[in-house]
């Protein structure tokens, strides 16, 4: 804990997970409005934080709400700028892969449409702020159970100390043990398919082009890192994925070569690999009396479009939103018909996401002939068509539909 | 204390029964709940420009003196309070008055309320910087002589927030016929189409007591949205505003 605090004070919020959304969301309330009380309960301390090794594609609209939250500029210099993205649709034999769609240009001029983050980085910075800005840093702490009694909540603690706030916010991922505890079920389906992670060096610059090969196992993304080094999320059957990842380094580099190509140069792993299941979770509400699910915890989409952490921000941006309206209005910021204005804001977003990120991976994911000719004649279609294209990095840059504030990089 | 009054006792009976759902944004007073925005937005709005408040700011109505006429379970009184304003919450049935006190404390709130009229109030030399008569002129038994105590209640360079409905066929046809008998938002017999009130049988009692116009508008409901908003047809729901110049 940063500062002493009268721990029997109501909390106006009380976030649980100290991930991007969880802190996003606390430093927006409390940049937004000084007076409220916020608090974040994490089960990693500040240190575990740096020790992440993850990077995350952070799409442009998430930048202007971490510039707007002042988060940014704290590791700009660090982010490598996605400058071009391109698609293709190959089988693995393929000597060379027809590049179907080429994804290049700003969302506006100078404003790459996603940048390469480490989590490390953004995360960390995410926690600073948040904390120099009087957010309370709950760690390492976990949210053990929780009782609605009334006009607040009560909140007990892993540690045994008790907490009351008028909104109990769930961030805690997909696996939300939290969204277990308030009888939220979901909509889950596993596509026996692990995304295996990793980062590899190479010899030749990226220049800042990301690349997603749909090949029949799944989609193969390489994403720019900075100086020759780039993130790869490589999706395989999960059996073969879990053996490459226990296996030896000589066949997980052989390969990773006949996935990535040749056209970056020899290349070297750099750090662990990992390998993590991939399902569609979709909570089946987003919010119950003083309790509100965001993030992972109320959405775990396919990551073949890269929309997840895109979700997350904008749920934490329209979460923000929403508690700031009340309070201006005076309204009960945990009552149920407050909350409902978010979930009826993000849960159509968030189905059509899922259920596109689905179509999408079922469509890419196989080796039929059929599928194939009916993707590369859409995907040429789209390459041909300026509007729809535009339509698309849009999307991807997280500047489609109604979009909260912060997203736009304004005040709430 | 025993002043004229204009309180009809059936009307403060069929509340009584109602009084414990207040609460509950889901129950039935539902329809009330999804009002709030739009009443709040409204109060928000022009009391923090009358009064020279920043609109955005959670605690605008700092140092200000509220009277919430016929609170109910203190729907409005609580947010009020919260904006920062000290708030009276008057209501002729002790029922409301005893459900109002048990959830401000339950809400943590400072607010006084009271189990009497707008006309022993004002009686009693009372005064405010602002009076809330939101959907109550429609429950009324006698409008002009109702009005005239309400207006003695501002202070000099006060306002006064007006809202019911209007008597129109739209209004027989919407807030009787639909939200009474076929969605039943509200139970049957909670408004009779002869007490509902035309914005100029409010405007000239008012006028007669020494306040001005300031503004009026209409509330629509949008059935896509599930959301009330202010629109310019006065025709069913609709809020005025008045003050009492300085």
């Amino acid at each position: 804990m940063t500062n002493a605090r009268d721990d029997n004070a109501t909390l106006d919020v009380l976030v649980a997970g100290g991930g991007y959304v969880g802190l996003s969301l606390a430093l927006a309330l409390k940049k937004s409005d000084p007076a409220i009380a916020v608090a974040v309960v994490d089960t990693r301390a500040r240190e575990a934080i740096a020790k992440d090794l993850r990077c995350s594609a952070i799409a442009s609209a998430a930048e202007r709400m971490l510039t707007h939250l002042g988060v940014w500029s704290q590791f700009a210099a660090r982010a490598q700028p996605i400058n071009e993205m391109i698609i293709t649709d190959s089988r693995l034999r393929d000597v060379a892969r027809p590049v179907f769609l080429t994804f290049s240009g700003d969302v506006a001029p100078g404003e790459p449409f996603a940048h390469m983050v480490a989590n490390a980085d953004m995360v960390g910075a995410l926690h600073d702020t948040a904390s120099q800005a009087g957010v309370e840093m709950i760690a390492p702490d976990s949210v053990t159970c929780y009782e609605t009694t009334g006009e607040t909540v009560a909140i007990e603690l892993a540690s045994g100390g008790t907490r009351t706030a008028r909104l109990l916010v769930a961030a805690d991922g997909v696996r939300s043990k939290l969204r277990d505890l308030a009888g939220i079920s979901t909509v889950h389906w596993n596509y026996d398919q692990s995304g295996i992670v990793c980062t590899v060096e190479h010899e030749r610059p990226h220049e800042g082009r990301a690349e997603e090969h749909f090949l029949p196992s799944g989609p193969f993304a390489i994403l720019p890192l900075t100086g020759n080094r780039s993130s790869l999320v490589w999706s395989e059957k999960t059996s073969v994925a879990e053996t490459l990842v226990k296996g030896d380094d000589f066949t997980f580099e052989m390969e990773l070569e006949r996935r990535f190509g040749h056209h970056l140069g020899a290349l070297k792993i750099a750090g662990g690999r990992h390998a993590y299941p991939l399902s569609l979770t979709l909570a089946r509400d987003f919010v119950k009396p003083r309790f509100a699910l965001a993030g992972d915890a109320a959405h775990g989409i396919h990551p073949i479009s890269g929309q997840g952490l895109n979700l997350g921000f904008r749920d934490a941006a329209a979460l923000a939103e929403i508690i700031i309206g009340a309070r201006r209005l005076g309204q009960d910021i945990g009552a149920f018909d407050v909350l409902e204005q978010y979930e009826r804001w993000r849960r159509f977003d968030t189905f059509q996401m899922g259920v596109v990120t689905d179509v999408l991976n079922r469509l890419f994911s196989n080796d039929s002939d059929v599928l194939r000719a009916a993707r590369d004649f859409g995907l040429g279609l789209v390459e041909r068509m300026p509007g729809l294209k535009g339509t698309f990095i849009r999307e991807a840059a997280g500047l489609s539909g109604q979009v909260p504030r912060l997203l736009t990089g304004e005040a709430i | 204390m025993t002043t004229k009054t204009t309180v009809d006792d059936a009307e403060v009976a069929r509340f009584s029964a109602m009084a414990d759902e207040w609460w509950d944004p889901t129950g039935k007073f539902r329809p009330l709940h999804k009002f709030s925005p739009v009443r709040l937005g409204y109060i928000k709005e022009h009391v923090s420009a009358h009064f020279a408040r920043n609109a955005e700011d959670p605690a605008a109505f700092k140092g200000l003196r509220f009277l919430d006429i016929g609170c109910g379970g203190g729907l409005l009184c609580e947010p009020m309070t919260r904006l920062g304003a000290e708030v009276i919450g008057v209501d002729p049935s002790p029922v409301n008055i005893e459900v109002a006190r048990l959830h401000a404390e339950r809400s943590g709130l400072q607010i006084d309320y009271r189990a009497t009229t707008a006309e022993d109030l004002a009686a009693a030399g009372e005064r405010f910087d602002v009076v809330l008569n939101m959907e109550v002129v429609e429950h009324v038994a006698d409008v002009p002589v109702y009005l005239a105590a309400c207006a003695q209640l501002v202070k000099p360079g006060g306002l006064m927030f007006v809202a019911t409905i209007n008597r129109t066929l739209k209004a027989y046809a919407l807030a009787i016929v639909a939200a009474e008998r076929v969605l039943r938002w509200l139970p049957p017999g909670t408004h009779s189409y002869e007490k509902l009130v035309k914005p100029a049988e409010i405007e000239g009692p008012l006028g007669e007591a020494g306040m001005t116009i300031v503004e009026r508008c209409g509330v629509t409901y949008n059935p896509l949205l599930d959301r009330w908003n202010r629109s310019r047809d006065m025709d069913m729901n609709y809020m005025l505003l008045a003050a009492r110049p300085k």
